[in-house]
């Protein structure tokens, strides 16, 4: 036990362990307050423009407000004939996945003890547009394959470091989000 | 109504190793049994079964293997005779074919319901088993009504299933077991493999039972795992017991021609959809069994013993079709029946104590509860990782009826 809590003292990745690991334990005794809403409103600008605002969120049985609300604007670009304001939404979710799985690498590693120098993860997604433009049916409109690439410096072996990804992913709700189906409920007034 | 110290209900491996310490701090009890010694062993489980652990390895208080094959794996019939034969030597006080209907606390004890007559009890021990009920996700309500569904508590043999492909859908022992010998069948197969935990039978020569007990891996005790929730709720470890010793892996069973494809994770209009995790599942897989291998070879190199045993190597990774398939449609009637290796829980529906937690599971510390003077046995890693094991029943008998003895001592004081 001694030496577990000083190989993780030493170790700093800015992660708070202690506290991440103190909710998991409080949740285990109020499990209700495990049940978060995550939002995000969508206006549109212009063209393919839109501007999405993410504020409160509601968990630990509450709502619960935020010093600031943030914007996260969307668009396409110009080869497709828009006018290139923004990130396209599809490069908002690669993004979504790099972060959160950059953030679980981040986290396990605290947990596991290993100083984390440089971490970079490069995402990349194949789609055929043609299920988007609507010229094929059996062409999907999502992606047929997302890659992630992972480059790490950090004070572990080749094996702790892919421990460390792998349970990066098996803990990521981003990627569970991408690769298990979910019910999405559209409605309108 | 009938009276015993201690009352045990189930008479597997669990019970007659506690049955046998009590003898041997003669404390009187008795052993109700719903059905004959080793029920489970005999009634529930598929013809083809083997213990996935070696003969000699099948260790019970005061009680050993004594056969000519002691690398080789007792198949059910073996296993319940096994037990009989110990039952009958340790002349353990088996009440047969007497069903449990209701525990309930009342002052000084237990009143225990059964069948045949109510019982009342000072101590009591639940070794009724880990592996009662098998579970079956909600993903199955939405199976298409003209597809068998099978639980592997139902299935014996791929005869007594309809003609047609099969869906297994879990990856552990018993999900890769059913897989390879309906697939051997010359059936069509998909095995679903969501977390699954991957060993090779043999390792530099051995057992991989036979390494586990060896560096202590089995002894490892509860109070010093870190996350012994997580500890609790692994899957069994990929393992079939055959006269050949050999492996099964997802690569071997794709390469007799089983499609694997990744956990369920929805079924709609008659169409699965499977997770596109399992390339992930598997490189986790790798990884653990690696770090197995490389705490077994640090093992014998601790303790300078690499002239014993054939030299360190590593398998190949599990390989992974790119064009792995996310969905099937279940209404083309490729598919005709799935069965759900999907895990095993206890039943305590007749438990009228409040032990329970939210989830169904039984609480207790190492086996004790919080209600005084009962115990359970036999659960995954309840004092040490054999806990579930035959081979664990007696180091957890004996630290719970040392505690039983004390608790009886106490309240006589």
């Amino acid at each position: 036990m001694t030496t577990t809590i000083s190989t993780l003292a030493k170790v700093n990745n800015g992660v708070n362990v202690t506290a991440l690991l103190g909710a998991r334990e409080a949740l285990g005794q109020a499990p209700e307050a495990a049940q978060f809403k995550w939002r995000a409103s969508c206006e549109w600008v212009t063209g393919t423009h839109s501007r999405s605002v993410i504020g409160n969120f509601f968990g630990l049985g509450a709502e619960q407000p935020r010093d600031k609300n943030f914007r996260v604007e969307a668009d396409h670009p110009k080869v497709f004939a828009s006018e290139d304001n923004a990130p396209t939404p599809v490069e908002i979710v690669l993004s979504g996945l790099a972060s959160c799985l950059t953030a679980g690498v981040a986290a396990v590693a605290q947990r596991r003890g290993i100083q984390l120098h440089s971490v970079k993860a490069t995402v990349e997604g194949d789609m055929d547009i043609q299920g988007i433009l609507g010229m094929d049916d059996d062409v999907r409109n999502g992606f047929d394959g997302i890659r992630v690439h992972f480059d790490i410096r950090a004070d572990a072996s080749e094996d702790d470091i892919k421990a460390l990804v792998a349970q990066s992913q098996k803990r990521s709700a981003v990627f569970d989000i991408i690769t298990n189906p979910t019910n999405v409920f559209v409605t309108v007034n | 109504m009938k009276f015993s110290t201690t009352i045990i209900i189930g008479a597997g491996q669990s019970g007659l190793a506690m049955s046998r310490h009590l003898t041997d701090r003669s404390i009187d009890h008795v052993l109700i049994e719903r059905g004959e010694v080793a029920n489970s062993w005999q009634t529930e489980r598929w013809d083809s079964l083997r213990l996935l652990t070696p003969n000699w390895q099948s260790r019970l208080p005061g009680y050993a293997y004594d056969g000519d094959d002691p690398d080789g794996f007792m198949n059910v019939t073996e296993v319940v005779g096994y037990l009989k034969r110990y039952a009958g030597a340790s002349g353990a006080p088996v009440q047969a074919r007497t069903k449990v209907t209701r525990v309930r606390q009342v002052d000084g004890g237990y009143e225990v319901a059964t069948d045949q007559g109510p019982w009342r009890c000072r101590t009591l021990v639940l070794a009724s088993g880990a592996c009662n009920v098998a579970t079956v996700p909600a993903v199955a309500a939405g199976l298409p009504p003209e597809i068998a569904s099978l639980t592997p508590m139902q299935y014996r043999r791929p005869e007594q299933l309809p003609d047609g492909g099969v869906m297994v859908v879990g990856a552990s022992a018993t999900g890769v077991q059913l897989a390879r010998e309906i697939r051997a069948s010359g059936r069509s197969v998909i095995l679903a493999a969501g977390e699954h935990v991957r060993v090779p039978r043999v390792y530099r020569g051995r057992d991989i039972k036979w390494w586990m007990d060896a560096i202590g891996a089995m002894d490892l005790r509860y109070d010093a795992v870190d996350d012994i929730d997580r500890a609790r709720r692994l899957p069994s470890l990929q393992l079939i017991g055959t006269p050949g010793r050999e492996t099964i892996d997802l690569n071997s069973l794709r390469k007799a021609g089983v499609e694997i494809v990744g956990r369920l994770a929805g079924m709609h209009d008659g169409k699965a959809q499977f997770s596109a995790s399992l390339p992930n599942h598997s490189a986790l897989a790798d990884l653990k069994m690696n770090r197995l291998l490389a705490s077994i070879d640090a093992w014998i190199l601790a303790s300078g013993q690499e002239d014993r045993f054939p030299g360190p190597h590593r398998f190949e990774p599990t390989e992974i079709d790119p064009q792995i398939r996310l969905g099937m449609d279940l209404n083309d009637g490729s598919v005709r029946t799935v069965i759900w290796a999907t895990g095993y829980r206890p039943d305590y529906s007749w438990l009228d104590v409040p032990v329970l937690d939210r989830k169904g599971r039984i609480r207790h510390d190492g086996g004790v509860t919080a209600a005084p003077g009962m115990y359970v046995m036999g659960l995954p890693f309840m004092r040490r990782r054999k806990s579930s094991f035959i081979d664990g029943a007696g180091e957890d008998a004996a630290d719970l009826a040392a505690h039983l003895n004390l608790g009886l001592r106490r309240s006589a004081a």
